[in-house]
């Protein structure tokens, strides 16, 4: 039976506490094992051989010197990945990004892997290996990529969505729109307008773990790999279809997981290493260098944001306008168009656009980093609403809750909302003690809001009861931030027995179904419902057990707080038996107890937030300091209330960095100059202060507990949120992400003089 | 017969209609006639299509019913991170 | 290459190895002893995550030769329990949800260890420098400074 997922308002006992997580013990002692922790007897050391140049063709890769070295087991290039992608774009751009083919497309791509005996013998092996380029001319700006002069970097990419097609290659690689409504006709409507182009940097998501793995593949064509990342199953089908493997022999183990926030949801060096293996028959691990990976894993788009917005002198917006220029790093993706949906979501917008255009340059590809593109482009709408609000004369908080979405609103992305939560945060930021305490002097305060849509995919759960009565949940979704202890307390909610009697682990691709990645918020949303699901199905096995027990119908048997009881008189005069007393019968009522579930979790709920923000700005260096910084988010229900404020501390303080400091910079040569954490600065504990959260529950109606998902949204308002205390701070409008010091101090100088 | 609105990357292929009317029963007879009647149609649901249905939006549930006064909307699939 | 010969103590214990002349102490407790508590998250000693002590002097391990720690006394976070006691910042991490993904968080208490050993009531400023070195990504620092400040104040009352 279908779980129903109707929100039911039930009243919990345990969903909404704070329990101890399960591997925490784990993880303050040093006995969680992450991607690099683990060693394979026998095992070979790999390392990478690397591009430096931005775009070159390959001319020739002679590997012979290397070979001959003492200690060498395996080289690769693409030659021993020949391409079984049949056809498939996309998997083909995957295969190309994890060992560049005929041209290297960006500082840092893979040419060549070698396996050897240890490091130093790996190192010395890939200085061995002569790669013979012809460079080419490259493009690493997103704005200088879609000019005529731009050297076109794919010749079979004509943009799409277009009428009619174009008849020569460039690097827009896809158009889109969204919107409804006759803009023309609003903005004539308008009496004031705002008009700005907005350009952010690149960001990397910026995991403390690098990536790494160990694969392992015999030649009977069985093998395995144990592997960080944030979709095990994920990994195992794209790697098994790169390298022509059987799905089902290659099993994936997940290790714990040292941060991903998107980073992890695209496979990397995992091919490499496999193709290695299964070339030495030797166990291989590679884990990437810091280096590497900002110069070849995962980093969001850099963008360049036309935004126009206007409004009457009441303050109701009559229309908006948004150009979104987004790059997908060296391949075609479709960034923009993700920005182009979320941009204006917050709003109830009679007129509104959205036009999104999709970049390539030589820069490395870009990787999904937490509500990717929102950000962004809530950076470009939330400035512009301020600074529209400060011409209007106008609160800025007054003037978002004049024209904020609500339940019955037409979405500028398309649909009508159901019941949502941006008026709820934009309401209690207004209340909030936050607005009303005293500013210092060169100091400012911002707000600003954020959209994103969090989805559910493919899922499933495996509950056992233990002959003890004590239970087992096996899920497929990694525990990226605590998850394990939500999934354990709902399991406990719904069979009614402690949740220091649960324990949940993440299985192996061999021992469950197929699961989606941990993305799009989806863990606990997810699996949650699977897990719900799961022990209501365990619930119904429970129940007939003691029916049979009781020699009475199944159906004359309910479930209450861990307990099977009679339904009624009608049904005999049983004392309730607990799950343990059922558990230990199991052996002579039908065997093992257990509950399974599969599903596609459709459904989640929408999600807003509005966040506050204090900043100090000193006019001599052009240094700012967030000296105070709230979070509002609608949760839906919070299962675990200390992971959700972790979820929301934790996306402020990443876009903060993007606000302020993080930027990958490029030179002209087109290599990228501060791939480390010394140059591309993170914010340390000394830069920030305490943030505050405050949780809103607007149950999502289809969900039983009305879970949302919760862990992407907090990084979207924070860039605006910045930008706008920033302008209230100094008087300046700063639209070019990060605002760091040499920025704010040109732009204090610039109205100086 | 339900009508379908199309973001700005699938008009092109409809001949720039910002919707079609489509008789369909769900989301997976949805999607074969728009691959018949548009060939174009077939690359974009290869790199994933959503159905926003009366607001909920559906990614994987193709069984799922068009009823034919809904709001139905077509979206990009989005990834997350 | 010709290996070192090293004697040292590692959390009290008396340890033997050989290492290469050029090699971190972080790899060798990761590759020669199987301590990978100490984690490796830049190589360049700018994220912390390898944090140990050396004679009680609090140093990134990726930054000091293995070599280099004859007859020293080294800590690791697989010495901060005794026995099956855990310490209290190590509980107190746990029960202030201090930590996400939890690898920045052996580098943390080690660092919080040697903050509160030289300070036992530390400001929030003192704590928030205190802890600079160590990059987390995870949890925007809140709830790991609350954790130590909660911890000072219980090891002061007891």
């Amino acid at each position: 039976m279908p779980l129903d997922t109707n929100f039911t308002n039930q009243k919990f006992k345990q969903v909404g506490t704070r329990p101890l997580r399960p591997d925490g013990v784990d993880k303050v002692t040093g006995r969680a094992k992450y991607g690099a922790d683990y060693n394979a007897p026998g095992q070979l050391i790999a390392l990478v051989l690397r591009s430096p140049h931005a775009h070159a063709k390959i001319k020739k890769i002679d590997t012979s010197k290397a070979e001959k070295l003492p200690g060498v087991k395996a080289i690769i290039t693409s030659a021993d990945l020949p391409d079984l992608t049949a056809g498939d774009r996309g998997m083909r751009d995957m295969l190309e990004n994890c060992m560049a083919r005929k041209k290297v497309l960006y500082d840092g791509h893979a040419v060549a892997a070698v396996a050897a005996i240890d490091q130093t013998t790996a190192r010395k092996a890939l200085k061995l290996i002569q790669v013979d380029y012809e460079i080419l001319p490259h493009v690493t700006d997103v704005d200088e990529a879609l000019k005529p002069s731009a050297p076109v970097i794919h010749n079979d990419i004509f943009t799409e969505g277009v009428e009619p097609k174009p008849t020569k290659p460039s690097n827009n690689n896809k158009r889109a729109s969204f919107g409804h409504g006759d803009i023309e006709q609003g903005f004539k409507d308008a009496d004031i307008i705002v008009e700005h182009t907005y350009k952010t940097e690149q960001t990397h998501q910026g995991y403390i773990e690098p990536h790494a793995c160990v694969a392992n593949v015999s030649p009977d064509g069985q093998g395995e790999l144990w592997v960080c990342t944030q979709g095990h199953f994920v990994y195992r089908n794209q790697c098994a279809a790169l390298l022509g493997m059987d799905i089902s022999k290659l099993r994936v183990t997940a290790s714990e997981i040292g941060g991903g926030f998107g980073g992890k949801t695209h496979i990397w060096t995992e091919p490499l290493a496999l193709a290695l293996s299964r070339k030495a028959n030797r166990p291989v691990k590679l884990t990437m260098s810091r280096e590497e990976v900002f110069r070849c894993s995962g980093p969001t788009s850099s963008t360049s944001i036309d935004m126009k917005i206007g409004a009457k002198r009441d303050g109701t917006i009559t229309a908006a306008h948004g150009v979104l220029r987004y790059h997908g790093g060296a391949f075609p993706a479709t960034w923009a168009e993700f920005g182009a949906m979320t941009a204006f979501a917050c709003y109830d917008l009679k007129n509104v656009k959205s036009e999104s255009i999709e970049v390539i340059v030589n820069r490395p590809k870009t990787a999904a980093y937490r509500a990717p593109s929102a950000p962004m482009a809530a950076f470009a709408v939330e400035s512009a609403i301020d600074e529209l609000a400060k011409k209007i004369g106008m609160d800025a908080v007054e003037l978002r809750i004049k024209n904020a979405a609500k339940q019955g609103t037409q979405s500028s992305y398309g649909p009508v909302y159901g019941p949502i939560g941006i008026g709820a945060t934009l309401e209690a930021a207004k209340n909030h003690a936050h607005m009303k305490a005293p500013l210092g002097k060169n100091q400012g305060r911002g707000m600003a809001c954020g959209f994103w849509f969090n989805f559910g995919g493919q899922t499933c759960c495996d509950i056992n009861v233990t002959p003890d009565g004590t239970v087992t949940v096996a899920v497929g979704t990694i525990d990226v931030g605590g998850s394990r202890a939500s999934i354990g307390l709902m399991a406990a909610e719904e069979l009614g027995i402690s949740y220091d009697n649960v324990r949940v682990v993440i299985a192996d691709t061999s021992s469950l179904g197929h699961n989606d990645m941990t993305d799009g918020s989806r863990g606990t949303f997810s699996t949650g419902l699977a897990t719900i699901a799961a022990a209501r199905n365990a619930i119904k096995v429970l129940c007939a057990r003691a029916a049979k027990m009781w020699d009475i119908p199944e159906d004359a048997v309910i479930w209450e707080d861990g307990h099977a009881k009679p339904a009624g008189t009608n049904a005999g005069n049983f004392p309730p038996l607990s799950i343990k007393e059922i558990a230990a019968a199991a052996g002579n009522t039908g065997g093992p107890i257990a509950g399974h579930n599969e599903l596609v979790a459709d459904g989640a709920g929408v999600s807003f937030a509005t966040h506050i923000c204090d900043i100090e700005v000193d006019p001599e260096t052009g240094r700012s300091t967030v000296k105070r910084y709230t979070v509002i988010q609608d949760a839906g229900k919070a299962i675990h209330p200390s992971y959700v404020e972790g979820q929301y501390q934790g996306g402020a303080a990443q876009g903060i960095g993007w606000a302020l400091n993080e930027e990958y910079i490029y030179g002209k040569d087109g290599r990228l100059q501060n791939a480390g954490f010394l140059d591309y600065r993170i914010p340390v504990c000394s830069d920030l202060p305490f943030i505050d959260t405050m949780i809103l529950e607007i149950p999502n109606p289809n969900h039983p507990y009305g879970v949302r998902g919760v862990g992407e949204t907090s990084i979207v308002p924070p860039l605006a949120a910045v930008a706008n205390a920033m302008s209230n701070a100094v008087g300046i409008r700063l639209t070019h992400i990060p605002m760091s010091p040499p920025r704010v101090l040109k732009a204090i100088s610039a109205r100086k003089h | 017969m339900a009508e379908v609105h199309l973001w700005g990357a699938l008009r092109p292929i409809v001949g720039g209609a910002l919707s079609v009317s489509v008789e369909a029963k769900n989301i997976r007879e949805l999607f074969k006639i728009l691959a018949e009647q548009y060939p174009a149609f077939e690359p974009h649901l290869q790199r994933g299509i959503a159905v926003s249905i009366n607001g909920k939006i559906y990614r994987d549930t193709w069984d799922q019913a068009l009823p034919s006064d809904a709001e139905i909307y077509l979206l990009p699939r989005i990834p997350g991170g | 290459m010709s290996g070192v010969h090293v004697s040292t103590t590692i959390n009290g214990d008396a340890v033997e190895f050989v290492c290469n002349a050029d090699e971190p102490l972080l790899d060798v407790l990761r590759n020669r002893l199987g301590m990978t508590g100490a984690k490796e998250g830049c190589g360049t000693g700018d994220c912390g995550a390898c944090s140990v002590t050396v004679n009680g002097r609090l140093v990134c391990s990726c930054l000091v030769l293995g070599a280099e720690v004859q007859d020293a006394k080294v800590g690791t976070i697989e010495g901060m329990a005794k026995g099956d006691q855990l310490h209290p910042l190590q509980k107190n991490f746990i029960s202030h949800a201090a930590l996400q993904c939890g690898i920045c968080t052996p580098g943390f208490l080690i660092a919080a260890k040697a903050l509160l050993d030289k300070n036992p009531n530390p400001s929030e400023e003192e704590i928030r420098f205190g802890l600079a070195g160590n990059l987390c990504r995870c949890t925007g620092y809140d709830k790991i400074v609350r954790a130590v400040q909660a911890t000072a104040k219980e090891m002061r009352g007891a």
